[in-house]
């Protein structure tokens, strides 16, 4: 590196939430593993201890959580332009911003783990196996969805994620139940339940608590507070805004959302909590969306463009990554730029490719009504004469 | 079993039968049913101990069929329904939940979800208006939205309709509203063969099943046939049934009001004014439009019977159908609803009478219309 770009690197990197501490490799090139220290102010706890803020992980992971995040934002901004030329319909909740939790989170989870969140799922889905083409057909309404073009934006899953959830708070009773699951059949793993902080008030969310509690179900429930619900700011609907003590009777962890690491290890902590038989656990990620609540709200009439900005700056997840990989020379900045080369050419295929699906044929307008061979012998359409006979 | 088997000699004495014709109508009405109609055999069963034995056999069937709701374990069941299955089975399979029908029903379906088979009881349908979000926004539409992906075999169940002074808010009919819903099947069992067979077939449904059951129906005893006995007994879900042929009339009526349109029937027929056909409906969706339709052409009248309020109801819906149908071109006479009243509940024994439909309604409404005649 020229020495004129490591002093610059150095100015970003005071200014960022991270500082860059030594990096010990090991002796054995095998084991390529990293240990990071991170931020003191990463965690904050309540009845329970912090997870270590040394974290240890192997170079392929951390290039992994790059490329990962690079992608889900390249593909949340094509669905943006796709929106803007009215291709997308309805409803678009986009996650830019946000993705060092669905991505954190993966990478300390396994695929017998499972994860349910709200309306805010295209991150998560592609997480959770969804192919970034089956995700921008279903936004499109297309055939090759990854609901067949019959659920939208909102309701899409994958066997491991279970949406993908348009009413508000519903999906984390459904996530306990999920986790309750698991436990009648002795799964030894534990489901995610996210939501938002407009979310964290609604009745059924302590319904889902006490249950979690009292059966001590593997039910880790994560707030993704991103300050505002929809465009009400968390101190205009919350009396209490410290979301990770809400569970009361349920220890908590508050989380720097921005940091794929902290939410990394924080996501492993509360999986060995739980699987442990430790009971639920209370993630609150504190994150931040830079787009409005959806596409159609321009998200600046209830914060101010600095506010935006200064995340974009300072905080952007990303970004830190990207100064970790360098600062410890994870990697180089040519391979960096070819990660994110790859990333738009893999999305901008996707979106010919899902362009390129078709509507879904009309016959599927009847199916998966109920499960095949239901013993329904027809469904009526809009008139007498519009009706399909199975 | 044994027990049952007693119970069954007891009711069978003659003198016991007719002590019985006049202090409990309804009850004889079940007596008659059975040397009348369908069911032959000895063995009686209440709707209560049909329901429990369904419940029984089906989660000693599969380790993956459990039940939970409020004073269902420990209690033995708010109306003693789940009497002995926590005993049974443990508290893993049996699990009594707090006072949270929106957490409990939303965690139940989540398991469903995730590939359990719950059987979500709510102590009233009444108290399952906190649940019905997940009923209908998280089990019934979830695998049409993710395009077949997510499968939802649940069973919500419990009382459903008029008890017996408890009021407005305990005796609301939810027939009409989960009917219309697609994605749920609904069902609402009249008498025990009904209850188990309809709770079975439920429960071994890969679809969301809405079980729409009667608290005033659990005491009452029917015959139950060897059929209904065995451990594999399934009523067909979507499938009407004629409790009583006849020529003249077609009275269409589902769960409590079953019995109702029984006895009118029997009145009219000693009173020698006409012979009425009496469809059980069974299931209220899918509805058995061709059972009715083909009844409808034979005797070319129609009178619907439920409980539930008139507008918008399950005769609303019949009528509806008919009207599109070429049952039409059959009638000699409109279509008639009798319904609940349009009113919340009262309290006052006398004015509750007034809000439901009984034996005397149903025969008065039958004779009025056999003296119309559409054209003449």
């Amino acid at each position: 590196m020229l020495s004129t770009q490591k002093i610059s690197l150095a100015k970003v990197a005071a200014k960022a939430f991270i500082t860059p501490l030594t990096v010990r490799t090991f002796a054995s090139s095998a084991a390529r593993n990293v240990s990071i220290n991170l931020h003191k102010g990463s965690f904050e706890s309540y009845n329970c201890d912090a997870p270590a803020l040394d974290v240890e992980i192997s170079k392929e992971e951390l290039v992994r959580m790059y490329k990962s995040m690079v992608t889900m934002r390249r593909m949340e901004m094509a669905s943006d332009g796709l929106y803007k030329a009215k291709l997308i319909r309805g409803f678009c909740h986009l996650c830019t911003g946000q993705e060092a939790v669905a991505v954190g989170m993966e990478t300390a989870l396994t695929a017998e783990d499972k994860i349910i969140t709200a309306y805010r799922c295209h991150g998560f889905t592609y997480m959770r196996g969804g192919s970034i083409t089956s995700i921008l057909a279903e936004l499109l309404g297309r055939k090759a969805g990854i609901s067949g073009g019959k659920g939208g934006s909102m309701h899409m899953f994958t066997p491991n994620f279970f949406g993908g959830n348009g009413i508000v708070g519903a999906q984390v009773p459904l996530g306990a139940g999920i986790a309750f699951a698991q436990k009648y059949l002795g799964h030894k793993a534990a489901t995610f339940s996210l939501y938002g902080d407009g979310a964290s008030n609604q009745g059924q969310v302590f319904e889902a608590y006490n249950m979690a509690k009292l059966w001590e179900l593997p039910a880790v429930f994560v707030c993704e507070n991103n300050r505002y619900g929809m465009g009400t700011a968390a101190n205009r609907s919350s009396a209490n805004t410290s979301y990770f003590k809400r569970g009361d009777y349920i220890p908590g962890l508050k989380v720097n959302g921005m940091d794929v690491l902290a939410v990394h290890q924080a996501v492993a902590y509360a999986k060995e909590w739980t699987v442990s038989g430790k009971g639920p656990l209370l993630l609150e990620m504190e994150t931040y969306r830079y787009g409005g609540h959806s596409m159609s709200d321009p998200g600046t009439t209830y914060r101010t463009r600095e506010e935006i900005q200064h995340m974009r700056s300072n905080n952007d997840p990303i970004t830190g990554l990207k100064q970790r990989l360098l600062e410890f020379n994870i990697i180089t900045e040519d391979e960096m730029k070819a990660i994110d080369k790859a990333a738009r050419v893999e999305v901008d295929q996707a979106v010919e490719e899902a362009k390129a699906s078709g509507e879904p044929d009309l016959s599927e307008f009847w199916t998966q009504i109920y499960q095949k061979d239901a013993g329904i012998p027809y469904v009526r359409g809009r008139e007498p004469e519009e009706f399909h006979r199975y | 079993m044994s027990s049952m088997l007693k119970k069954a000699v007891t009711v069978s004495i003659p003198s016991v039968r007719q002590a019985l014709l006049r202090s409990n109508p309804v009850l004889a009405n079940a007596l008659l049913a059975k040397r009348s109609y369908n069911s032959k055999g000895g063995v009686e069963m209440t709707v209560r101990d049909a329901l429990n034995s369904a419940l029984e056999e089906e989660m000693t069937a599969d380790e993956k069929v459990y039940l939970l709701g409020e004073e269902v374990g420990q209690y033995n069941g708010a109306y003693k329904v789940s009497k002995g299955l926590l005993d049974k089975f443990g508290p893993k399979r049996v699990i009594d939940t707090p006072i949270t029908e929106s957490g409990f029903c939303g965690l139940a379906v989540g398991s469903a979800f995730a590939g359990l088979k719950p059987v979500c009881e709510f102590m009233t349908w009444n108290f399952a208006m906190q649940a019905i979000d997940q009923i209908v926004n998280s089990a019934a539409k979830t695998h049409y939205m993710s395009g077949g992906n997510v499968d939802c075999p649940i069973t919500f169940r419990g009382p459903n309709g008029a008890a017996a002074g408890v009021a407005a808010q305990h005796s609301q009919c939810f027939a009409a509203w989960y009917g219309s819903v697609p994605g749920l099947k609904v069902v609402s069992p009249w008498n025990s063969e009904d209850a188990k067979g309809l709770l079975k077939a439920a429960i071994r449904d890969p679809n969301p099943v809405v079980v729409l059951e009667n608290e005033l129906m659990y005491g009452i005893s029917f015959p139950m046939s060897e059929a209904a006995l065995s451990k594999d007994f399934v009523v067909e879900i979507g499938k009407a049934k004629i409790e009583k042929e006849g020529t003249d009339v077609t009275i269409v009526a589902h769960s409590r009001s079953v019995g109702f349109a029984l006895e009118a029937a029997l009145l009219l027929e000693k009173e020698g004014i006409c012979s009425a056909e009496v469809i059980n409906l069974r299931s209220i969706r899918p509805l058995d439009t061709e059972t009715i339709i083909k009844s409808v052409k034979k005797t070319n009248r129609l009178v619907t019977v439920e409980g539930g309020w008139p507008q918008y109801g399950v005769g609303s819906e019949i009528c509806a159908q008919i009207m599109e149908s070429e049952a039409f071109d059959h009638l000699d006479a409109p279509v008639v609803r009798v319904t609940g009243a349009d009113v919340p509940t009262p309290y006052a024994q006398n004015l509750e009478a007034y809000a439901f439909p009984d034996t005397e309604v149903i025969a008065r409404v039958v004779k009025r219309i056999l003296n119309k005649k559409i054209g003449a």
